[in-house]
């Protein structure tokens, strides 16, 4: 198994890495680019901590194999404020209160995008099943279903 | 103790956290996110059995698996630490495996790599001869077992209540803690009634989101460890003595932590890091796995006989406490949570004939130690349950039976100092209003069963211990906080910093809270038992109290009048005639304390605080499949006057839904000394959809007359009464009693089989 080079779109610039085979995309952005987060936490794919956004789609990055992303677009939670303003889901979950730690913050907030983006204007039950498989063990759970709802009402009001 | 007067409008504030912009944008620093140019990667090769004496390990093959650095067993770690035993309260822990193992998963032997993919595939090279001894996991059959997990107890001479245990051979109990009031044979003699019961709890654990991870980096100037720690200060003191340095050569540093709730206290992997890093003479990380975290620390399990004499009115005059503490292999903090929590096992009653004996037991699983709360969910589980099931056999009201019983401000608890800021009253009667109690209650149709429960509580913080705080007003006005509390998430930095701002009249979030550093940041003993707010709220108080004064002093020299308003900044340009200079305020805090008599375990100072909780489950119980619904789920603390309502609320929030866990499924499966369940696919933990419909967290209108503004901690308060208040929705739903937990929904079907006479096999 040889090491291979990839080229990816990583938050809007065009990048390219040399991989191993093996190496997953939470390890390729960190040792490659950095990023740090995206962060492996459960191993298996189950807490979301490592959430990445690949071609759309949130991504188990813990999992995902670097060599996948050859030729997607990558988008991290470092991306969300690149315009030096946050994002209305990180606004919300920081007027929530809607985490203690941090560590599993990001793939919260990267999924809680992606639900609004399914979904502007969520009632709690599609909260609650679109955020099942992120977890939280400082159990801010609450107030991450509060910062949801917060957001997409601040998401609407930017967009009237 | 007089306290400043608010001034600064910053208490009461509910401020965001400080490091919100971080931890959302991703670029929150962790431990786990560090690399040291040159660093190598150290996996661990763990025990395979519970008890042995080892006989060889084989490292060859992984030795030359291209890519390994080294291959690392306790023969090279003895080189260079002549005496690699560690722990808080015994020295009894090696840094690897010495002849023999005591756990499965016990660290035998690390390969280092600079990538971790080869020392992983190099550990799976590594084997080990044993020659297997016979092993005890049950804390009860490790009160009299023949196996002995340790030869001699060595305590480590820190604790003076420790010391008569040492060289003490053939035995599993690290401390017999006793308390004895008034005569309880006696009053057992006089009394009505007597009730009897046993209540256990299971072995589950922290699982920090942050796996433990430390780095070391020796140099001959000394040692710098970046960890994931809740006590830098401590570390930094074992590391010392373990290498026989001066403090001064040992530097911990502690960024953000993801995730503690207890597991990062004390000594975790920071002695193998540098022990690594010393044999390697490079900087060496080790990051465990989610599995791995099943083998570093859990929660004490625990076996609790407790037995109430009730008068012929039901008033409790004497307890007897039984409890006996699944410590593990090593001892680490047990024998503390052993005693510490066996001051208030007898709970939040007066009851003047008191009997309790607290075991710290060595057994041969993954070690204990604290999990939020100090063991005192376990004892608030057992004696709230106790307390309904009396209740009930007596036909009394619960709420009825509990008010006759109550401890009320001023009398003396258990271990006869008189209760202080403690209004267990209020919060019953809190919970009596959300409750409705004595109100009709839907009691469910068909075969799902409604039911309601509540459980009260009472904590005595850990006392005597102290922190310590510097204060640095820079030359333009702006101010930095040294503390060694480690924010991992409770919201201390935002805290500590609407402190300082509440004195020195500035917004908190213009201060700067230093990450930890004992090269910077002054002693703490530790981010533990909420007694951060408390402690190092005062010592950051005095710190702040201290600034202003020089601040008021650097006014008067420049010339000044008193009471002018002229910004700092400009005083110092007056002095120094440029931008320049600092002021810095120092403080230091540790109350009073009177140790317990040594056989009595009374004292008229035992605690500084007292912590006082409530809750109220309503339940939905499925008569046909066992399955338990917690639709609403009330908790009433006591935290004296919040500094920050929000961060207070979510630590409310997050320490019962934590507790959920460990009432409703959470539980480590261990099969002949093997954790079988090792992962979160396996080891269910609180998610989302597990978040009760209705959740309702109230602090009670309170001010601690000895606390910096009016405060005291509150990070565990509400993980003490959401195991009892559901098993006595359950009880009421459905007239089942469930005396272990977790109360799973096989467990509530075995129980209704039970009282149908038609029991389930065992599995």
């Amino acid at each position: 198994m040889s090491d291979r080079t990839i080229s990816f779109t990583l938050n809007g610039e065009a990048v390219s890495a040399q991989i191993a085979p093996h190496h997953t995309l939470v390890e390729v952005l960190r040792n490659e680019f950095a990023l740090y987060g995206a962060r492996e936490s459960c191993g298996q794919g189950l807490c979301g901590c490592c959430t990445v956004i690949v071609d759309g789609t949130a991504v188990s990055g813990c999992l995902y194999l670097a060599a996948f992303v050859d030729g997607a677009e990558v988008t991290t939670v470092e991306h969300l404020d690149a315009g030096g303003k946050l994002d209305p889901v990180q606004e919300a979950f920081i007027e929530q209160g809607a985490f203690q730690c941090g560590f599993c913050t990001p793939g919260f907030i990267l999924m809680s995008k992606q639900l609004l983006d399914c979904y502007p204007n969520p009632d709690d039950e599609q909260i609650k099943h679109y955020l099942s498989g992120n977890l939280c063990r400082c159990a801010a759970y609450p107030e991450i279903i509060q910062a949801v709802k917060s957001a997409a009402k601040k998401r609407q009001a930017s967009r009237a | 103790m007089a306290t400043t007067p608010l001034s600064g409008g910053q208490i009461g504030r509910s401020l965001p956290r400080l490091e919100a912009r971080e931890k959302v944008s991703g670029r929150a620093e962790y431990t786990h996110n560090l690399r040291l140019p040159g660093m190598l990667h150290g996996k661990i090769f763990r025990s395979t059995v519970a008890h042995g004496r080892i006989k060889s390990i084989d490292t060859s093959a992984a030795k030359k698996l291209p890519g390994v650095y080294r291959v690392v067993t306790s023969d090279d770690v003895l080189k260079v630490i002549p005496k690699p035993y560690y722990g808080p309260a015994f020295h009894d822990q090696p840094i690897l495996a010495i002849d023999k193992v005591r756990f499965v998963g016990e660290p035998v032997a690390v390969v280092l790599a600079a990538d971790p993919h080869v020392a992983e595939e190099a550990v799976q090279l590594i084997t080990a001869e044993y020659e297997e001894l016979p092993a005890v996991y049950d804390e009860i059959e490790a009160m009299t077992s023949k196996v002995h997990v340790h030869d001699e107890l060595k305590p480590a001479g820190a604790f003076a209540d420790l010391k008569h245990l040492t060289g003490r051979k053939g035995t599993n109990v690290a401390l017999d803690f006793k308390l004895r009031r008034g005569d309880v044979d006696k009053a057992f003699a006089e009394a009505a009634h007597v009730f009897e019961h046993t209540f256990r709890t299971q072995k589950v654990l922290h699982l920090a989101f942050e796996p433990f991870v430390s780095i070391a980096d020796t140099k001959p100037s000394g040692v710098t460890i970046y960890t994931s720690s809740q006590g830098p200060s401590f570390v930094r003191v074992e590391i010392a003595r373990l290498l026989g340095v001066p403090e001064n050569k040992v530097r911990i540093r502690v960024p953000y932590v993801g995730g503690g709730y207890g597991s990062k206290l004390y000594i975790k992997l920071e002695a193998l890091v540098t022990a690594l890093s010393l044999i390697a003479r490079r900087p060496v990380k080790i990051a465990l796995t989610m599995e791995e975290q099943f083998y570093q620390i859990t929660r004490h399990p625990c076996t609790f006989r407790i037995k109430s004499g009730l008068d012929k009115d039901a008033r409790i005059i004497a307890r007897k406490c039984e409890v006996f503490w699944n410590g593990g292999a090593y001892a680490d903090v047990g024998p503390r949570v052993t005693q510490k929590s066996g001051f208030t096992a007898s709970g939040p009653y007066d009851i003047e004939n008191v009997h309790v004996d607290s075991y710290a037991l060595y057994t041969n699983v993954t070690p204990s130690g604290a999990l939020r709360g100090f063991g005192i969910p376990q004892l608030v589980w057992s004696y709230e349950s106790h307390t309904d099931m009396m209740a009930r056999a007596l036909k009394l009201d619960p709420v009825e039976f509990r008010r006759k019983n109550l401890l009320h401000e001023g009398r003396p608890q258990a271990t006869g100092t008189l209760v202080k800021d403690a209004n267990v009253a209020a919060i019953l009667d809190r919970l009596v209003a959300r409750l409705n109690w004595g109100k009709p209650f839907d009691r469910g149709a068909g075969p799902v069963k409604r039911g309601r429960g509540l459980a009260i509580a009472i904590k005595a913080v850990i006392a005597p211990t102290t922190s310590v705080a510097v204060l640095n007003v820079t030359a333009d006005g702006s101010v930095i906080l040294y503390c060694g509390t480690v924010d991992m998430g409770q919201g201390s930095d935002t805290a500590m910093a609407q402190i300082v701002g509440e004195v020195l009249n500035m917004p908190a979030e213009s201060v700067r809270v230093t990450p930890r550093d004992t090269d910077i940041t002054p002693y703490d003993m530790g981010t533990l038992g909420s007694r951060s707010l408390f402690h190092m709220g005062h010592a950051v108080r005095l710190a702040a109290e201290e600034a202003r004064a020089k601040i008021a002093a650097l006014a008067r020299e420049v010339g000044e009048p008193e009471g002018s308003n002229v910004p700092v900044a400009e005083l110092f340009k007056k002095k120094y005639g440029m931008q320049a200079g600092n002021i810095i305020g120092t403080g230091s805090y540790k109350p009073d304390y009177t140790s317990p008599q040594p056989g009595t375990g009374l004292t008229p100072n035992v605690a500084p605080f007292w912590m006082v909780a409530g809750a109220g489950a309503e339940v939905e119980v499925d008569t046909e499949t066992g399955k338990v619904v917690v639709a609403r789920l009330i908790n009433i603390v006591d935290c004296g006057k919040p500094v920050n309502p929000k961060i207070v609320e979510t630590q409310i929030s997050g320490a019962t839904l934590m507790q959920l866990g460990f009432t409703m499924f959470e539980k480590m499966h261990i099969d002949g000394g093997q954790v079988t369940n090792a992962s979160l696919a396996d080891y269910k933990i609180p998610g989302i959809l597990d978040v009760p419909a209705v959740m309702e967290n109230e602090t009670i209108e309170s001010y601690q007359s000895n606390g910096p503004f009016g405060a005291k901690g509150v990070g565990e308060t509400a993980t003490f009464c959401a195991s009892p208040a559901i098993a006595n929705a359950i009880d009421d739903a459905v007239g089942v009693r469930i005396t272990e937990l977790p109360l799973n929904a096989e467990a509530v079907y075995r129980a209704l089989r039970a009282k149908q006479n038609k029991p389930l096999e065992d599995e």
